[in-house]
C-alpha cells in the first residue's frame, strides 16, 4: 500500500519555534454540523456558506433562561436584534417566548414585520428619530431613554398623541470594569440619573416603568453584573423613596461573553469565559440581597445576544490557494474573509479541518479573498496541509456577522439553517448582480460607455 | 517528612526550563525524588530547548505540549496521546498560563485517572493581579495603590495622581519599573502585545521584600509555609539566592491571605514590608516558585506533600521549617548531543530509557 | 542545480537534519525527507516525481507544484543553488 501524502516541508529550527507534534494529532476535525455532512451542505448550497443550528439556538436560550430563573424566577431574556436579525433566527427566539430588543428605527420595523406587537418591544439606542418614537409610543413599546433630547421629544409626542408612554432610563455606572461605557445613558455616581428621573417625574407626561443599563461588551468578569444589579436596585429604592414610583423591571442589558477568544486574550475563550451559572449567580446574589426586590418583586430583563447565538453559527469556507510566507508559516487563502466574517477582527476564532488528515502540521495563517492586507481570518495556528477546494469550518461566528458583514467586492453568501429535524433551509439567499444594481440610477448622459 | 518511596505511580511535571529565567519544574522534580520517589516522572515541555530535558535523572520521559492558548481540545488530544503511551497519576503544573486549563479540565483529567491539587476557579480568579486591589483591602489586607489600564492614554491622565517610578505589569507575566510617562507607555505597548489587556500600574512600596511558598489545604489553612528573603537579585529581578526567615508578623499576614482565599494547592506570595512595618501583598503566584527546593532544604518538602495530597491522602503533615536555611542558585552547562534535540523536536517526545539503550 | 551543500548534512531517519559546518538544524516531514535523501543521491527532479508517486498516494501534477515549493524553500535556506 502506498503511503499517505503530505506536501514536503522543511523548517529551520531555532529556540522559540520548537513546539511541534510531528506525528500526533492536536487538531481535531469536524465533518458535520448537527449530523448534516459539511460536504453535502457545500455541494447543495455552494461555498462560502453560513450555517446555523436551530437545535443549538433553542438549547442555549432555554439553558440561559433556566439558569437565570434558578437564581431569580421573574427573569425574561429578550432577543437582541442587532446580534443577528435574520427573520428566521429572530423567530426561533420569539417562538421560545423572547420579546424583541431593538436599537434603531430599522430594527423596530423588522421586529414589527416579524409580527411582534409594539408592547413586546424594548426600544434602546441613542438614535431614535421623531418618527420612530412616534410609532413606538403609539404601539405601546417600552422606550429606554438615552439622553435628554429624547426625553423632551417623548414629552412633546405624548402631548400630541394623547398617550402616556412607558419609559425606562438608561444608566451608566462603575461596575469595577473598564472601559466604562459612559457615552450611553445617564451617570449614576454623579447624580445625573437621579436628576433625569426628577425631571421626568416633574414633566408628568410619561410612566417610568423600568431602569436599563448595558455595561459593556464581552464582559469576562461576572461580578460586574453583581455591581450593576446592586446599584440599580439601590437606585430603584431611591426612586421609590423620593418619588413614590415603583419600577416594574430592571434591565441589565447584555454583554455576556461567548466561548470566542478575544484577539489580545492569551487564555482561550472556552477556559476564560464565565459560564451561564457564574453570570446568573452574580446577578441573583444582588437581587436576592435587595430589600427593593423583597418588597416589590421587579422583573429582571436581559438582552444578551452573543451567548445565545455565537456558538450556533458556523462558516464553511473553501481553499482558493496557498503559499509559504517568509516567516516559515503557511498562508491559506479562503473564499470567505472579513467581508462576511467581520468578528475575525475581534476574535481568534476556531478554524478546523472538515476531514481527518494524516501526517504533519504546519503553522498556518488564514486569509480571506479581499485585496487588502487586513483580511486575516485567523493568525497562525498548527494545521494540516490543505489543497484547492478543501473546506475548513470556522466558528463561533453566529453573532454580529450576518448583521455587520460588508458589501465589498464579493457577493454575500447563502445562509442556511439546520432545523431540529435535520432539514436544511436557506434563510437568506446568496446575492447576485441584481442586488448590486437594483437601487442605482444612471443619469442620461452616463448611460453610454 | 512526606515519604514517597512506597508510591508506584507516575507523576507529570511541567516547566523544565532552568537558566536565567528558570521555571519551577526541575526543582519540583528534584524535591519529589528527594522524598524517596522511585516511580516514573514525565516532563511536559513547550519547547525542545527547555534545559531540564537534557538533565539525567530528572524526567524519564518528556513530551511536548501544545501551548495552552491553542485551546482545550488540542491540550486534551495531546494528553490522550501521552496516556496511550503511559499512565499519569498526578500532574503538577508549574506555569501561570497553564493553571486555568488544568483547573477547568479537572473533571476530564479525573476521568482519565489524573489527579491534581489545585485551587478552584474562583480562588484562582481572586488572585488575578487585576482583582487583588478589589478583593483584599476590605478584608484588612493592604495592596499597593493600583490602576488598571486599558489604553496608554490613561497613563497621561493619571500622571498627576501617581508618583513615578511605578511598576507596569502584564496580566500574566512580566513587570517593569517605569520612571516616567514615556517609559510607562512603552512598557504598556510591549506588555499589551504579549499578554493582552488590562495592564496593571502599581505604586512602588519601599522596604523589605519577602517571598513565601505555601501549600494551602483548600479550607483556609496552610499545610506548609516557608518564608524567605532574597539575598541575590539578578538584573532581571530574579532571586538567585535567599535565606529562610522567621517573622511572626509576616507569617500571620500570609496566613490571613490564604485564609481569605481558602487557597488549595501550591502558591507563592510576594509581600513587601514598608518602613512603618506595614505589609503589602504584591502578587500571588498560583504555583510553586522556582526556589521551592529551599522549602525542602529547610525541612518542608512541599512538592512531595502535594503529590500525596493529589493522591487523596488526608493526613499529610509537614514539620516546622528551619530559619537560616540558605539557597544560592548555581548554573551549569549540560553536555548532550544534537541527536537528543533532534529526537525531541521531531518526535515531540523523548523516552529516556530507550535513548540509553 | 548545485546540491553539494546537501552532501554535508547529517540526516536522521526521523527527519531531523543537522548541518555540522555551521551548527544549524532543520526539521523535515516524511515527504521532505524522502526528497532530500534522493537529492543527496543525485536523483534528478523529473525522476524524483516518479519515485514520489510510486511511494505515496498522490498524482504527478499534484506533487509537481508542491515540489516546486519545496525546492524554493531549499534555495531560500541555501541548501541548494541554481
Amino acid at each position: 500500500m502506498k503511503k499517505n501524502y503530505t506536501a514536503p516541508y522543511i523548517e529551520r529550527n531555532s529556540a522559540g519555534n520548537l513546539n511541534k507534534y510531528a506525528h500526533t494529532t492536536v487538531v481535531r476535525h469536524q465533518d458535520s454540523i448537527d449530523n448534516v455532512l459539511i460536504k453535502d451542505l457545500i455541494a447543495e448550497h455552494g461555498s462560502p456558506l453560513f450555517v446555523f443550528s436551530e437545535k443549538q439556538i433553542r438549547r442555549a436560550y432555554r439553558r440561559l433562561q433556566d439558569t437565570i430563573r434558578i437564581h431569580y424566577p421573574l427573569a425574561d431574556i429578550t432577543w437582541s436584534y442587532k446580534t443577528n436579525y435574520l427573520s428566521a433566527i429572530c423567530n426561533i427566539f420569539h417562538q421560545e417566548g423572547a420579546p424583541a430588543e431593538v436599537v434603531s428605527g430599522m430594527e423596530y420595523e423588522l421586529a414589527r414585520h416579524n409580527g411582534i406587537p409594539g408592547d413586546n418591544i424594548y426600544f434602546n439606542g441613542p438614535s431614535k428619530r421623531r418618527s420612530d418614537l412616534s410609532r413606538a409610543i403609539s404601539e405601546g413599546a417600552f422606550i429606554h431613554i438615552d439622553h435628554l433630547e429624547e426625553l423632551y421629544m417623548i414629552e412633546k409626542l405624548a402631548d400630541e398623541l394623547g398617550i402616556t408612554p412607558r419609559v425606562a432610563i438608561r444608566m451608566n455606572m462603575d461596575t469595577g470594569i473598564s472601559p466604562l461605557w459612559t457615552r450611553f445613558g445617564f451617570n449614576y455616581e454623579n447624580g445625573e440619573a437621579y436628576r433625569t428621573v426628577q425631571r421626568l417625574v416633574s414633566g408628568g407626561k410619561m410612566k417610568l416603568t423600568g431602569l436599563h443599563t448595558h455595561i459593556g461588551t464581552f464582559i469576562l468578569d461576572p461580578n460586574a453584573y453583581y455591581w450593576a444589579a446592586q446599584k440599580m436596585l439601590v437606585f430603584a429604592q431611591t426612586i421609590k423613596d423620593s418619588f413614590n414610583i415603583v419600577v416594574d423591571y430592571i434591565d441589565l442589558g447584555g454583554g455576556f461573553a461567548s466561548q470566542n477568544t478575544l484577539i489580545d486574550q492569551y487564555t482561550p475563550g472556552e477556559l476564560s469565559s464565565p459560564s451561564f451559572e457564574q453570570y446568573a449567580e452574580a446577578i441573583g446574589t444582588a437581587f436576592n440581597a435587595s430589600t427593593f426586590v423583597k418588597e416589590h418583586h421587579p422583573r429582571l430583563i436581559l438582552e444578551t445576544g452573543r451567548v445565545l447565538i455565537d456558538e450556533a453559527g458556523y462558516l464553511i469556507a473553501s481553499v482558493l490557494g496557498k503559499k509559504n510566507l517568509p516567516t516559515g508559516e503557511r498562508a491559506v487563502i479562503l473564499d470567505a474573509g472579513v467581508n462576511v466574517n467581520i468578528t475575525a477582527w475581534w476574535y481568534k476564532q476556531r478554524v478546523v479541518p472538515t476531514k481527518p488528515f494524516p501526517g504533519s502540521y504546519q503553522n498556518t495563517v488564514f486569509y480571506g479573498p479581499l485585496c487588502m492586507n487586513i483580511d486575516v481570518i485567523r493568525s497562525a495556528m498548527p494545521f494540516p496541509d490543505l489543497y484547492y477546494g478543501d473546506t475548513v469550518l470556522i466558528s463561533p461566528v453566529g453573532a454580529y456577522n450576518v448583521t455587520q458583514w460588508m458589501q465589498f467586492i464579493e457577493y454575500r453568501p447563502n445562509v442556511c439553517l439546520i432545523s431540529e429535524t435535520g432539514k436544511v433551509d436557506i434563510i437568506r439567499e446568496k446575492e447576485d448582480m441584481s442586488d448590486m444594481i437594483a437601487r442605482e440610477f444612471i443619469p442620461e448622459h452616463l448611460r453610454r460607455v | 517528612m512526606p515519604n514517597l518511596s512506597h508510591l508506584n505511580i507516575t507523576v507529570a511535571v511541567s516547566g523544565l526550563k532552568t537558566g536565567d529565567n528558570p521555571q519551577p519544574g526541575v526543582p519540583v522534580i528534584r524535591s519529589i525524588r528527594a522524598a524517596g520517589f522511585t516511580g516514573k516522572i514525565i516532563g511536559l515541555v513547550y519547547d525542545s530547548m527547555e534545559s531540564g530535558i537534557y538533565l539525567e535523572g530528572i524526567a524519564d520521559e518528556v513530551y511536548q505540549m501544545p501551548y495552552p492558548s491553542t485551546g482545550a481540545d488540542s491540550f486534551l488530544a495531546r494528553l490522550d496521546y501521552i496516556l496511550s503511551n503511559s499512565k499519569i497519576d498526578v500532574i503538577i503544573p508549574t506555569l501561570d498560563s497553564e493553571i486555568p486549563i488544568y483547573i477547568r479540565l479537572e473533571k476530564e483529567l479525573q476521568k482519565r485517572g489524573i489527579h491534581t491539587f489545585l485551587p478552584t476557579e474562583e480562588q484562582f480568579n481572586l488572585r488575578d493581579k487585576i482583582k487583588l486591589s478589589q478583593f483584599f483591602p476590605p478584608k484588612g489586607i493592604d495592596i499597593p495603590k493600583t490602576h488598571l489600564l486599558n489604553s496608554a492614554d490613561q497613563i497621561v491622565k493619571l500622571q498627576n495622581e501617581v508618583s513615578f517610578p511605578v511598576i507596569i505589569k502584564g496580566r500574566l507575566y512580566e513587570a517593569y519599573k517605569a520612571n516616567n510617562v514615556f517609559e510607562a507607555q512603552k512598557y504598556f505597548y510591549e506588555l499589551q502585545a504579549k499578554w493582552g489587556l488590562p495592564i496593571i500600574m502599581q505604586e512602588i512600596i519601599d522596604g523589605d521584600e519577602f517571598n513565601v511558598v505555601i501549600v494551602g489545604d483548600g479550607k483556609g489553612g496552610c499545610l506548609g509555609m516557608v518564608p524567605q528573603r532574597k539575598l541575590v537579585i539578578t538584573d532581571k529581578g530574579k532571586g538567585f539566592g535567599g535565606v529562610v526567615v522567621k517573622n511572626p508578623g509576616l507569617q500571620s499576614y500570609a496566613y490571613k491571605v490564604i485564609e481569605a482565599l481558602s487557597w488549595r494547592g501550591p502558591c507563592e506570595l510576594e509581600i513587601m514590608k514598608d518602613e512603618e512595618g506595614v505589609f503589602y501583598l504584591i502578587e500571588i503566584n498560583p504555583r510553586f516558585p522556582a526556589w521551592v527546593r529551599l522549602a525542602e532544604g529547610s525541612g518542608q518538602n512541599q512538592p512531595a506533600a502535594t503529590v500525596l495530597l493529589a493522591m487523596g491522602e488526608e493526613q499529610v503533615q509537614l514539620p516546622p521549617f528551619r530559619p537560616g536555611t540558605l539557597f544560592i542558585r548555581h548554573a551549569e552547562d549540560i553536555i548532550s548531543d544534537i541527536s537528543l534535540l533532534g529526537e525531541i523536536s521531531v518526535n515531540g517526545e523523548l523516552i529516556r530509557t530507550k535513548v540509553e539503550k | 542545480m548545485n546540491t553539494d551543500q546537501l552532501m554535508t548534512l547529517a540526516v536522521n531517519k526521523n527527519g531531523f537534519i543537522f548541518d555540522p559546518e555551521n551548527g544549524i538544524s532543520y526539521t523535515v516531514n516524511d515527504t521532505g525527507l524522502f526528497i532530500l535523501r534522493h537529492l543527496q543521491k543525485g536523483v534528478e527532479q523529473e525522476e524524483l516525481l516518479n519515485l514520489l508517486t510510486e511511494e505515496y498516494e498522490v498524482s504527478k501534477e499534484h506533487v509537481r507544484s508542491d515540489m516546486e515549493h519545496y525546492m524554493a524553500m531549499l534555495k531560500a535556506l541555501h541548501l541548494v543553488e541554481d
